[in-house]
């Protein structure tokens, strides 16, 4: 569906093989096609707009290199730009878990992976670090939420904490931290409920349950397939409850991954982890360079 | 009211504003370069122009505005279909709470086997709808199931069978196996049915919903949209995107999690709410 971003770029560039270096008319055209390839991959248009300002003064006045056309090396260029805004300082794996009990606070928008992604990550602190987890759905609202966790626990072999009816969120979240301590977990993970960024109700029904647990880390779980509104909703779940990192799901679909690079420009916050599939093993650690090549399109 | 003239910077400031909806690059071109034609150079207020925008979106999508078709075929055989996490079991308690409003004898299949607690989720909406949920264990098969609701709505007379699918997405060769073979199956039993395929998409998604489109349409012969999630803040402009490449009906759209938060698709409206209509 989407023509290769290299082959685009050939034909603008077909004439000016053979000039010097890069004009700042030519990179102009040439990120004008860019442009278009970041808003068919969803990257939300402020961040598309930033980012090619930012190519643009990068790549005005470049030598063209001999070895490749000026179009393929506008690409390397965006390419590489891509990968230094998408790539965080530390290793995306590694989850601030140490300090038993550690709480690791799973939220997002309704439907995200929430639920699936608390499953896959527990599994992988037990499988892979020898991890004790404890994990809790907070969900009090979704028919079947708490099975379903309570389920996905079974399959897995982590435990889960006992399903009381009637108690509200933060009831569920103290009664998960002081199991969690009493039990000696290394970690216990909190699956909250779908909400939108924009309901005052229950973003201070998280923050404050948060306040009571004081998580390690606070993952927001986002569909990769999400469009223009991931700023919105990155920017907002980390003002009002302060995120650690992102969760991209569904990375296993044909979506291009555009909202990896809006989130990331708009909160700073690494993205850990990408999730493949619905299996419980289905889970890698984030890599900006495979992400970069499906946001162009190649 | 300061005005402005309908200049190329101006045009290109629309189609941002389009853009930002989801709408897609090839779209908002179209869309803002019909509601120019024939006005270029003109000095309009910012009211002005939005309206004209909002027109233009609404004449685009008033062609695929419509409910649900019911037929007097018992039972009127409704699959529903969608990538994961969608809306799709929320979508159909709210659909059976409407048809049995309306009087009709309704079935619900749960037809996700595979999820876990999938098959609880929709007992409860059942409950809510006070609707009858058939189910399989997990694992079993769910054309199987489908083949056995079918049989089980005959011998009830019900007027409404809706069967609920897994989440798949579009680009996995073995699910959407799995989803033509739940169609063959129904077929077998009643060559007319499914006589409606519904797919469910979230508005928050961005353009992988034309992927969606195209592929849930060649596999299951989708027969109409339900758009979910229209209570946040996306505005699903990717509708429109669709309007134009596929001209399948809207049904309904979801705006919220309760059971009576299932509206019509009213074009009029949602033009407004993406264009910005009457908010300054
Ligand atoms: N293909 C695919 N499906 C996924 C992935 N992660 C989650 N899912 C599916 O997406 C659907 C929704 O996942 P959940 O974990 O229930 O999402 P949630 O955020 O907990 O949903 P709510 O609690 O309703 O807000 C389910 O069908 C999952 O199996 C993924 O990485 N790939
Ligand atoms: N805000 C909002 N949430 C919705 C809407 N429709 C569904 N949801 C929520 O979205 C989440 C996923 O809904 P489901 O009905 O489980 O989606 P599904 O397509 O059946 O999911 P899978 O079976 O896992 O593929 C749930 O938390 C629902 O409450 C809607 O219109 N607005
Ligand atoms: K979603
Ligand atoms: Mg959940
Ligand atoms: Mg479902």
């Amino acid at each position: 569906m989407f023509e290769n971003l290299s082959e685009r770029l050939s034909g603008v560039f077909d004439r000016l093989t053979k000039q010097g270096a890069l004009s700042e008319e030519d990179v102009k055209t040439a990120l004008r096609e860019v442009r278009v390839a970041l808003l068919e991959a969803d990257v939300s248009l402020p961040v598309a707009r930033e980012f090619i300002k930012k190519v643009q003064d990068q790549a005005t006045g470049q030598a063209v290199t001999k070895s490749i056309t000026p179009g393929q090396q506008v690409v390397k260029i965006v390419h590489d730009a891509l990968v230094d805004t998408l790539r965080g300082e530390e290793d995306p794996g590694a989850l601030k878990i140490d300090n038993p009990p550690a709480p690791i606070l799973m939220v997002g928008l309704q439907g995200g992976g929430k639920t699936t992604t608390t499953g896959k990550l527990a599994k992988r602190l037990k499988d892979k670090e020898g991890k004790k987890v404890l994990m809790a759905s907070l969900d009090v609202y979704r028919p079947a939420a708490m099975d379903q966790l309570k389920v996905l626990g079974a399959q897995i072999g982590v435990d889960t904490l006992p399903i009381v009816p009637g108690q509200n969120p933060v009831d569920i979240a103290k009664r998960a931290k002081q199991q969690a301590a009493l039990g000696g977990y290394d970690v216990y993970m909190l699956d909250t409920a779908g909400r939108l960024q924009i309901d005052e109700v229950l973003m201070q029904e998280v923050e404050d349950v948060r306040d009571v647990v004081s998580p390690r880390e606070t993952l927001l779980v986002v569909d990769g397939l999400t469009g223009q509104v991931a700023v919105e909703v990155a920017e907002e779940f980390d003002a009002k409850i302060g995120i650690s990192g992102v969760v991209l799901t569904r990375m296993d679909g044909d979506g291009r991954g555009g909202a990896a690079l809006s989130m990331r420009a708009v909160t700073g916050k690494p993205i850990r982890f990408v999730g493949l599939g619905e299996k419980m093993d289905a889970l890698e650690t984030f890599e900006p360079d495979r992400i970069a090549g499906r946001i162009l399109g190649m | 009211v300061t005005r402005r003239v309908l200049d190329d910077d101006m045009i290109e400031q629309l189609e941002e504003l389009l853009i930002a909806s989801d709408m897609g690059v090839d779209t908002a071109l179209r869309v803002t370069s019909n509601m120019a034609e024939g006005r270029f150079g003109k000095k309009l207020s910012t009211d002005e122009i939005k309206q004209m925008l909002a027109d233009e979106v609404t004449r685009v999508m008033e062609p695929v505005a419509k409910p649900l078709p019911l037929y007097s075929k018992r039972p009127q055989v409704v699959l529903v279909v969608g990538v994961n996490g969608s809306g799709k079991t929320t979508t159909i308690g709210k659909l059976a709470s409407q048809f049995k409003s309306a009087g009709k004898k309704v079935v619900i299949a749960a037809g996700d086997t595979f999820r876990a607690a999938a098959v609880e989720q929709l007992q409860v909406w059942g409950e809510r709808a006070g609707v009858p949920v058939l189910t399989a264990p997990e694992g079993s098969d769910p054309a199987s199931l489908a083949f056995d609701a079918m049989t089980r709505a005959q011998e009830d007379g019900a007027d409404l069978l809706m069967i609920d699918t897994a989440g798949r997405l579009q680009n996995r060769a073995d699910l959407m196996e799995e989803l033509a073979k739940i169609v063959r199956v129904i077929r077998k039993k009643d060559e007319t049915a499914p006589h409606n395929t519904l797919l469910v998409l979230d508005a928050t998604t961005g353009q992988n919903a034309l992927n969606q489109v195209e592929v849930f349409r060649n596999i299951s012969d989708v027969s109409g949209l339900v758009m979910t999630k229209l209570d946040g803040t996306a505005k699903g402009g990717v509708l429109v995107a669709l309007a134009d490449k596929f001209g399948l009906p809207i049904h309904a759209i979801g705006v919220g999690e309760q059971i009576d938060d299932l509206a019509p698709f009213d074009p009029k409206d949602f033009a407004k709410a993406l264009t910005g209509v009457g908010s300054s």
